[in-house]
């Protein structure tokens, strides 16, 4: 036991219980999902395979002009191994109608537009497609901070929140997905090259291990040293987790009146559903 | 006693009242169908359960419409159900209220509320103070609401009390899917928190939790029927709706109480004069009266 794994038919089980639960509440039996090559789309849109059957799922590739064709060939695998619907939308021309236009070269700013054009096109493709947007955010991502606010983390219901990147690829390996999408290096794919882990500087087992046991399990930053994690990792992430807390909440807004959004006008979006 | 419960695991709809009902009196249909004598829902059964600002919305006043449904549906099969009570004190109570031959013969408004975690159950519901029992025809029973049944006094007085059974209704969010945890780990956790009280009032015990999800939060189901001797007689796998079927009775009640004389041996007024100490040294100021 390392703290991490989950038991993967359990987890499975809950989840397609809570897309076919949560989106039916809505009307929707379908949904739209980016897929990038990677693990966290494919778990996505297998779990919603099951849910809604893989006729209702719409996968959608959507490379910009510098994207490795590797990732679009493995999300092709996906598709193919699970039978459901797929889509490709180049978004080179309307990320370049800005990014050209106003010369944009930081890499970061480059990624974040991509990640926003992305998010439009699901958007709009979730009308035509009439499903909601799925998300593949794992929690591991989400409590870092490592991802484009409203680009890749924006979705309707998102499957992956509270699963560490270890537990997404355990329920990869469980579903049986094309070892195309576990055996690489997870990579956003914004340059070529780039891995997640280079980028983060640190591996995901080294810090799924680590948030296991600072968030779920509330240990302090001192028994953590003393159990033998690198006190200025610990900071470091601890430190990331809090800078980002605000892409994991909704905009803030000033109070003034006796009951606002956000604030003390409290309903779960399950109202009366 | 000799009483056939219908134990229903419901997923209600999330403060709406007339799809609940209709739920509630389907189930108490079928149930009288079917011979049950009884027919046990869970905690805030009639609304759902993270209500937050629609608590006041859905709260009910003792006789109001859909409570007098579920009156004159007794008529057929006593029912239990749960549901948010406005008091005449004007406080918000979550309530569980058992009717019978047409009546309500009584309501226990939860002691123990949540309030941590994801739970805000006190920012927007007054506690109870009492575990009077229910004295139905087909027993007496004693009613914990969830969390209450994490708390000793609660059983205690019930045994004191002599109840036959504990009601355990609950909204138990699905918590634990660790490798290797044989099941749901908070399933499991209240397998072994209601066998314990089981053992140790020497009751019956009906567990009726729900199914489905409210924003992303899934209930656990986990429904079950313990035995006076801590051994589940039946139980709801699956996080499905569904119905246990369970007879409970008085001679599995006389066996355990001969087996293991724990009600005679009970030596409550140590307890009693131990905490009327702890009362007069003070140990208690600050808190609720």
């Amino acid at each position: 036991m390392n703290g991490l794994d989950v038991s993967e038919e359990l987890t499975a089980d809950l989840l397609v219980r809570f897309l076919r639960s949560e989106a039916g509440k809505f009307g929707f039996e379908r949904v739209v999902c980016g897929l990038s090559g990677g693990v966290d789309s494919a778990v996505s849109v297998a779990l919603a395979a099951q849910a809604f059957g893989a006729e209702n799922v719409l996968g959608v590739m959507m490379p910009y002009r510098t994207s490795n064709p590797s990732s679009e060939a493995d999300a092709r695998v996906v598709t193919e191994a699970l039978g459901i619907a797929s889509r490709k939308v180049d978004i080179s021309e309307m990320a370049d109608g800005y990014l050209e236009g106003s010369e944009v070269t930081d890499q970061m700013r480059r990624g974040n537009v991509m990640a926003r054009c992305r998010m439009i096109v699901l958007y709009d493709l979730s009308v035509e497609w009439q499903g909601l947007v799925l998300g593949t955010s794992n929690k591991t991502e989400i409590l870092l901070g490592y991802s484009t606010q409203w680009g890749d983390s924006a979705s309707a219901l998102n499957p992956l929140g509270d699963l560490y990147k270890h537990q997404v690829f355990q329920l990869a390996r469980h579903l049986g997905l094309p070892s195309e999408v576990i055996d690489k290096a997870p990579s956003a794919d914004l340059f070529e090259g780039q891995t997640d882990e280079d980028e983060l500087g640190f591996t995901y087992e080294e810090v799924d291990r680590l948030l296991v046991k600072m968030i779920d399990e509330r240990w302090t930053e001192g028994e953590l040293v003393a159990e033998g994690f690198n006190e200025s990792f610990v900071r470091l992430v601890a430190g990331r987790i809090a800078a980002n807390q605000y892409k994991r909440l909704p905009p803030i807004i000033a109070k003034l009146g006796p009951r606002s959004v956000t604030h003390d006008f409290r309903y779960l979006r399950s109202w009366g559903r | 006693m000799d009483c056939r419960m219908h134990l229903a695991q419901l997923e209600p709809t999330l403060g709406n009242l007339d799809a609940n009902l209709a739920m509630h009196a389907e189930a108490a249909s079928n149930a009288a169908s079917q011979g049950a004598d009884c027919v046990l829902f869970g905690e805030l059964s009639l609304t759902g359960y993270f209500l937050k600002d629609q608590t006041s919305e859905v709260a009910l006043k003792r006789g109001e419409g859909p409570l007098e449904r579920l009156a004159e549906l007794s008529k057929d099969i006593s029912i239990a159900a749960g549901f948010v009570e406005r008091g005449e004190d004007g406080q918000l109570y979550n309530a569980y209220g058992f009717w019978e031959d047409g009546e309500l013969i009584g309501v226990h408004r939860k002691v123990h509320l949540v309030t941590y975690g994801m739970f805000e159950e006190h920012r927007d519901l007054a506690a109870g103070f009492d575990f009077d029992l229910i004295e139905s025809k087909h027993g007496r029973f004693s009613v914990l609401t969830c969390e209450d049944a994490w708390h000793m006094q609660g059983p205690m007085l019930a045994f004191h009390a002599g109840a036959d059974a504990l009601l355990v209704p609950s909204a138990s969010p699905a918590r634990g899917v660790v490798a290797d945890g044989d099941g749901i780990g908070s399933v499991q956790t209240w397998g072994r928190v209601l066998s314990s009280w089981a053992l140790l009032t020497q009751t019956w015990v009906c567990h009726v939790n729900r199914v489905g999800f409210e924003d992303g939060i899934g209930f656990g189901g986990g429904t079950r029927v313990v035995d006076p001797f801590g051994q589940d007689t039946g139980l709801l796998e699956g996080l499905d709706p569904g119905v246990l079927d369970a007879r409970i009775d008085s001679a599995a009640l006389d066996r355990a109480r001969v087996a293991l004389p724990l009600r005679r041996d009970e030596r409550a007024w140590i307890l009693a004069r131990e905490l009327a100490k702890n009362a007069e040294a003070g140990g208690w100021e600050g808190k609720e009266g």
